[in-house]
């Protein structure tokens, strides 16, 4: 069977041109987020030092991570968690349905975790005729329209309020005609707790697991992993080998940064700490390598395990924000995507790193400093070397500037000339490291396509691709 | 054969960065804000959706909570100062909260540079209290609230409850047409009261 390769150009330009509201409406939403990340993050005066410092504990950790997942391992056994251990997505699943199926569970209800996306989880357990519902509402948007996320943090960007409420339409029996984010908010509310309330299990993910204790830590805005921790009997957590931290005090640091690079808010509504089961219930933890193991070899790419998935990166990405995140086609979509994914395959997903501008405005909003835009650009050069550059691509720019080079872009850049710089390409504005700064004739790019300027501008450099 | 947990540990030490040039970080002290720290909470509370009242006595307490509440029926109270009308302490099975609507919990403490109160198993009694109940009313001291998170995490010995939330404000989504609704599926609101 020939081996399915990721289009993402093709994939972008089905987004672009389904009609004249989704993109626009995805990158004013995704830049919305940017903005209020700037302003929260002006705010803190030790704003840099906090990413210094995060970058840097995640680093340690990372290196002597054998000793940091025992001692959590450890710690959390102590305090009464029942602690598996995965190698890859398979195992992971399996163990999930063996301790449902001892406990006869039938159905679960699921916070948002990408590990168990990364897995799979959900299709498997469906298999094997367990009932899963997603208790986020975007997750669940995504569930009852048969998608995977399209965001780390907000799964259902993609859609307008007229999707979701056609889709709860057709789903859950709302009135077509009502596009009331605070009805339909209320409807799914009234349609999930029931499904809350009867499910035998409730499964989270973590955002942080912390060696000194034991503990995992859960972000969320709904409350909706504390539901499920909460009411059902059985909680069971998988946690990616990468999310471990050493000490209780270097929370401080990470739940400053995280929400506020996510959303720009000071906090995720709740932010919840396990450290052994509820009364009366039963915890299971997961730890979970899934390929972990082999990227923590990888020189080049490494320290993406770094990332705390707070999807900064994917806001600010003038690619991503015109191309959506499905078109990826990976778990992981935007730039922290593009330099995941492949570390997974890189024959299917050997276009990914061709999808971006290498502008650097992901690195520099990155809170734990990883050097995204270092490790595109790596993942070219391996695509290169390892014989997968298809003959067509002439040049390095293809994926991202058929994004750019879309019409719609160039006509509201020119109709909205300077106050139009929220949607030109933010390398204009962000990057101080990057050449193309330099250049403020830029802002004439409508004349002739970025597409053009890059080649003509940059090819020699980069002849090789 | 060598367990599943040997195996990803070995693999881990094999592949792991080596050498010593990646230390633990020396942790500075930050510099604090310098406002009312009790105004500084309200504030952050207030943009976060949450609303806060100071409260003398029992009875304005009591009077509050039918003021902001009135059509509530189930009142339901971990706090000793409010017994509610329906007797936590016979609750046995977190889903016998799914009929409260207003649940009253005392914090352990507030944190001012964002609003969050701090909840734990133990202030709770039965956690479903916090998630289940359509209202929320925390009650908290004003000298209870520290400056930041640095401070926050000082302060909490994790290992004293196997559960502890940081709460900011209401239940809150943006995930509808990125239009903020509160109450997406835990509290629908938060009231704090300083008392
Ligand atoms: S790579 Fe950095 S910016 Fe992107 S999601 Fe991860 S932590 Fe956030």
């Amino acid at each position: 069977m020939k081996k399915k390769i990721v289009n993402i150009e093709k994939n972008s330009a089905d987004f672009i041109n389904q009609d004249n509201i989704h993109e626009k409406e995805h990158d004013k939403n995704l830049w919305n987020a940017r903005v209020k990340r700037d302003r929260i993050a002006q705010s803190i005066p030790e704003w840099e030092e906090l990413k210094e410092l995060a970058s840097k504990i995640k680093e340690h950790t990372l290196s002597h991570l054998d000793e940091y997942v025992s001692t959590f391992a450890e710690n959390a056994s102590k305090r009464g968690a029942v602690v598996h251990w995965a190698r890859d997505a398979q195992e992971h699943n399996e163990i999930v349905y063996n301790i449902l199926q001892e406990r006869k569970v039938t159905e679960i209800i699921k916070s948002k975790s990408m590990l168990q996306e990364e897995c799979e989880m959900t299709s498997f357990l469906e298999s094997k005729g367990i009932e899963v519902t997603e208790s986020d509402l975007g997750e669940r948007i995504q569930q009852l329209s048969h998608q995977p996320p399209a965001h780390i943090v907000m799964p259902a960007i993609e859609k307008t309020t007229e999707d979701i409420a056609q889709l709860f339409a057709k789903t859950i029996g709302t009135d077509p005609n009502d596009t009331d984010p605070h009805s339909l908010n209320e409807a799914m509310r009234n349609n999930a707790r029931p499904k809350f309330l009867r499910a035998g299990a409730g499964m989270t993910g973590a955002n942080f697991a912390i060696a000194e204790t034991g503990t995992f830590v859960v972000c969320t805005n709904e409350g909706n992993a504390d539901i499920g921790a909460a009411v059902p009997p059985l909680h069971i957590a998988s946690i990616g080998i990468e999310k471990i931290i050493p000490k209780v005090e270097d929370l401080g640091i990470f739940i400053r940064l995280l929400s506020r690079s996510a959303l720009g808010t000071p906090a995720t509504q709740y932010t919840s700490h396990f450290t052994g089961p509820r009364k009366n219930g039963e915890l299971h933890i997961i730890i979970t390598d899934n390929g972990r193991s082999t990227r923590l070899g990888m020189e080049d790419f490494w320290t993406s395990l770094k990332c705390i998935r707070c999807g900064a990166c994917m806001n600010t990405c003038p690619v991503y924000r015109r191309s959506g995140g499905l078109s990826y086609e990976s778990t992981y979509s935007g730039p922290i995507g593009i330099i995941l994914s492949p570390t997974f395959d890189l024959e299917k997903y050997k276009e990914l790193p061709y999808h971006s501008t290498l502008c650097g405005s992901c690195s520099d909003v990155c809170p734990v400093k990883i050097d995204i835009s270092n490790q595109i650009y790596k993942w070219r050069k391996l695509v290169v070397d390892k014989g997968y550059m298809p003959s067509n691509r002439k040049y390095a720019l293809k994926a991202a500037g058929a994004v750019l080079g879309h019409p719609h872009l160039f006509r509201t850049t020119e109709a909205f000339a300077e106050k139009a710089l929220p949607i030109v390409p933010d390398f204009l504005i962000y990057s101080s490291l990057n050449p193309w700064t330099q250049e403020r004739k830029m802002f004439s790019m409508a004349k002739n396509t970025f597409r053009d300027w890059y080649i003509k501008n940059r090819k020699e450099k980069n002849d090789k691709y | 054969m060598i367990s599943t947990k040997e195996h990803i540990l070995e693999a881990i030490r094999k592949n792991k960065p080596q050498g010593t040039q990646y230390p633990y970080p020396v942790i500075p002290s930050f510099p604090k804000s310098s406002k009312d720290i009790v105004e500084e909470f309200k504030e952050n509370l207030i943009l976060n959706a949450g609303t806060c009242f100071t409260i003398n006595s029992i009875e304005e307490g009591e009077n509050k909570i039918k003021e902001l509440h009135p059509q509530a029926k189930v009142i339901c109270s971990s706090a000793i100062e409010f017994p509610g009308n329906k007797d936590l302490s016979k609750v046995t099975d977190p889903h016998q909260l799914d009929d409260v609507d207003v649940g009253i919990i005392r914090a352990e403490f507030g944190v001012s540079e964002n609003g969050m109160v701090w909840l734990t198993e133990k202030g709770m009694m039965v956690t479903s209290l916090g998630f289940l109940s359509q209202h929320l009313i925390i009650l908290l001291k004003p000298q209870d609230i520290v400056r930041d998170m640095y401070e926050a995490y000082s302060r909490i010995n994790l290992n004293d409850n196997n559960y502890g939330c940081f709460m900011l404000g209401p239940s809150a989504t943006a995930d509808i047409g990125a239009v903020m609704v509160r109450g997406a599926q835990g509290a629908r609101s938060l009231s704090v009261f300083f008392m």
